[in-house]
């Protein structure tokens, strides 16, 4: 997918300043963090999950490889072909040629992200072969002349009801209707006819399991299961990060899952598939592949954003993120939105090319205390920070009046003269009333707030004469 | 029993902008019958620098704040976010260095914030101020969530006469401020203030009052940028202490 992030700002204010998109996102807000709250007081022992899930996840990260060779020596013993892509593009060659040695004309996908991030859907029409989102929320997009998701879990998000009545009309061709369930119906009857004609289905993969060799699905429409069961060929698309130990450890993951997600106790759906068709069984896919994709993954493992990798793609995080409910996702403009987006943006499509993304974030930790699996994104976001500093990759008067500041500020005796100095200038702005309505050295402030006028003299001014007078008396 | 010897940290905000906070924290320590030390070389805590990705900076400032404050039975700082920089992050950013991260580490565990001070060492059961009318609490992010600093401004208020505490929905959402965050994305910042301050004004409170300056001069702004004239943004120390 493109990448977007460094007109991050441009895309804020583009966000803010559109009424519909500033409409959902507060009719969405409250919903989706009181749901969580709800859902997670069911847990005897909340804490206590989470670092139990955040410690399988280690287990995994730690020894990557080995888990990898496993999980791949058991998918091999189901009937399944295990396939290794180094980066999006690989993926994209991969499928295609998946699909054009079984003949495949149509792919029915369930959600993948990783075929967000590879750009799947453009490489496949490329190649002839018609992709057809079954995701209610990624249908629409799809059908929204590919416009891309703005929410991991909720890709349709960003819309309003109106919008889709509106394109349902025009692309279905259908009479304009509002009602929700008659709109869910007209998708699932133009769908239906792709379920049954396609003859490959695509889909991401929640976790791999390495003790069985299978994918674990979590879905909330039943489109999962169409696509992974009716076409002859199924195709996994998944990072390299996905994998778990043994099945025991899901019910681990999955008592955090879909609670941190939805605020659901459980899926709708929840999918274990385990290998291809055998000669007794009536239905599942002929053919089996896993497509195992680094993209960026394998950098990660041991370095200073390792915990990054225990993601389990929930969403809390951006759910919770004050930022994003306040622009949304497409602001950030890549695959992946909110706190986890600003960390793994930067990661797999390279910190140059989305310098504002690590700072876009009030390092409020709401996301760190709502992480099922722990992962302490604020820390994360800093360390980027740090290693944009390092590499000269922020603005230079940035860097200057940083070092400058650090530097006055070892030095008490100008310290004091400065921010003397500093406190009377900020007086001399207000001109003699209790606010400042735009503050020419830190302009963006008073954008949208007045700045509040000071005191006028110093702590450490007032403190010391008080001090004289004191010894005077 | 001797009188305990407290360095005070006035943070760089307050020293600026809000000389009040500091001598109303310099009030309410003296009056709980602590003997208050305010070193003069003390400029900032560094977290500008930490948070902003310059570690060299933030280093030598920590290391300056460390050899200031050592020496004192308990350092008090009237923010939680200034706080918990010198409580939770001096160690870690001093890891590599053995010694300074021994002498962090035991600057560490005897730094408090300045409400959880006074509720949770000395245990004050009466404060000088008083203040009437009601009050909505803003819960300042890295307070709340880094300190835990929750109850402890709460129960202090609830000492002052006159008060009644009327809490907002979304007392413990972020206000937008974030630091350099403020004036790096100001519009979005400001926007994220807009959500706080409908909150304080739906709680019908005369007075918004917190434990960290920079929410309260994002909140104070917006409230004014708003057009609301009348209601109060007061940091805690100034509704405990009364008039200083």
């Amino acid at each position: 997918m493109e990448i977007k992030s460094m007109s991050f700002k441009a895309n804020a204010a583009g966000s803010l300043a559109n009424v519909v998109l500033q409409g959902t996102l507060k009719n969405t807000k409250g919903k989706f963090v009181t749901k969580r709250a709800e859902a997670i007081k069911d847990l005897d022992d909340f804490e206590a999950t989470r670092d139990a899930a955040a410690a399988i996840r280690n287990k995994v990260i730690d020894n990557l490889d080995l888990w990898l060779e496993r999980f791949e020596q058991k998918a091999l013993d189901t009937g399944a072909t295990v396939l290794w892509a180094r980066d999006g593009a690989e993926v994209c060659r991969l499928v295609t040629e998946i699909a054009k040695k079984h003949g495949v004309k149509k792919v029915t996908k369930s959600k993948s992200m990783l075929s967000e991030e590879a750009g799947l859907n453009q490489a496949l029409e490329a190649a002839g072969i018609q992709p057809v989102e079954t995701d209610l929320g990624e249908y629409i997009l799809q059908i929204n002349d590919n416009e891309p998701p703005s929410h991991i879990i909720a890709p349709v998000v960003h819309k309003g009801l109106d919008e889709v009545a509106d394109l349902f009309h025009k692309v279905h061709g259908t009479p304009r209707k509002t009602d929700i369930p008659a709109l869910t119906r007209e998708a699932r009857e133009v769908l239906r006819s792709h379920f049954l004609s396609a003859e490959m289905g695509l889909s991401g993969g929640n976790f791999l399991v390495a003790e069985t060799g299978s994918v674990a699905l979590v879905t909330n429409e039943g489109n999962g299961r169409m696509v992974t069961t009716l076409p002859k060929v199924h195709v996994v698309i998944t990072g390299i990060e996905k994998v778990i130990p043994p099945l025991e450890d899901l019910s681990t993951l999955m008592r955090l899952l879909p609670r941190s997600a939805t605020g659901q106790s459980i899926s709708n759906y929840f999918s274990i598939l385990t290998g291809v068709k055998k000669p007794e069984e009536h239905d599942g896919p002929e053919h089996l592949y896993f497509v195992l994709v680094d993209s960026g993954r394998a950098d990660v493992v041991g370095s200073d954003f390792h915990a990054m990798l225990r993601c389990i793609r929930c969403g809390a995080c951006m759910n919770h993120c004050p930022v994003y409910q306040t622009i949304g996702g497409h602001a950030y403009g890549w695959v992946y939105p909110g706190p986890m987006g600003s960390v793994l943006t930067p990661l797999y499509a390279g910190i140059e090319n989305a310098i504002d993304l690590p700072h876009a974030a009030t390092l409020c930790n709401q996301c760190g205390v709502v992480c099922p699996v722990k992962i302490p994104l604020p820390d994360l976001l800093r360390k980027l920070r740090e290693k944009q500093t390092e590499r000269g990759l922020r603005p230079l008067t940035e860097r200057i009046g940083l070092r400058l500041w650090a530097w006055v500020a070892q030095r008490p005796t100008l310290y004091a003269l400065a921010a003397s100095f500093g406190a009377r200038y900020l007086k001399w702005l207000a001109a003699g009333s209790d606010r400042i309505r735009v503050l020419p050295t830190a302009p963006e402030w008073t954008l949208g707030r007045d700045f509040p006028a000071p005191q006028g003299k110093t702590f450490r001014e007032l403190y010391a004469a008080r001090r004289k007078t004191a010894s005077r008396a | 029993m001797a009188r305990v010897r407290v360095g005070l940290f006035v943070t760089c905000l307050v020293d600026l902008m809000r000389p009040r906070i500091g001598f109303a924290s310099l009030k309410l320590l003296e009056t709980a019958g602590c003997e208050v030390i305010v070193p003069e070389t003390q400029t900032c805590c560094g977290q500008p620098a930490w948070n902003s990705g310059d570690a060299p900076g933030a280093v030598a400032l920590a290391k300056k704040a460390i050899a200031e404050f050592e020496g004192f039975e308990y350092v008090v700082v009237p923010s939680g976010s200034c706080g918990d920089h010198i409580r939770t992050e001096y160690p870690n950013l001093l890891a590599a260095e053995s010694e300074w991260r021994d002498r962090a580490t035991a600057l560490a565990s005897h730094t408090y914030e300045l409400t959880d001070f006074l509720v949770n060492v000395l245990k004050v059961d009466s404060v000088p101020g008083d203040y009437a009318g009601s009050i909505t609490y803003h819960d300042s992010c890295t307070g709340l969530r880094s300190m835990g600093i929750k109850e402890q401004p709460r129960a202090l208020l609830a000492k002052v006469k006159g008060v009644q505490l009327k809490e907002m929905n979304g007392c413990e959402e972020c206000c937008g401020f974030g630091g350099t965050f403020s004036v790096k994305f100001g519009e979005v910042s400001a926007a994220i203030a807009e959500r706080k301050c409908d909150n304080v004004l739906a709680s019908g409170a005369k007075a918004v009052v917190g434990g960290d300056l920079g929410c309260l001069l994002s909140i104070e702004g917006k409230l004014r940028r708003m057009g609301n004239e009348t209601t109060q943004v007061l940091h805690v120390a100034e509704v405990l202490a009364g008039r200083v």
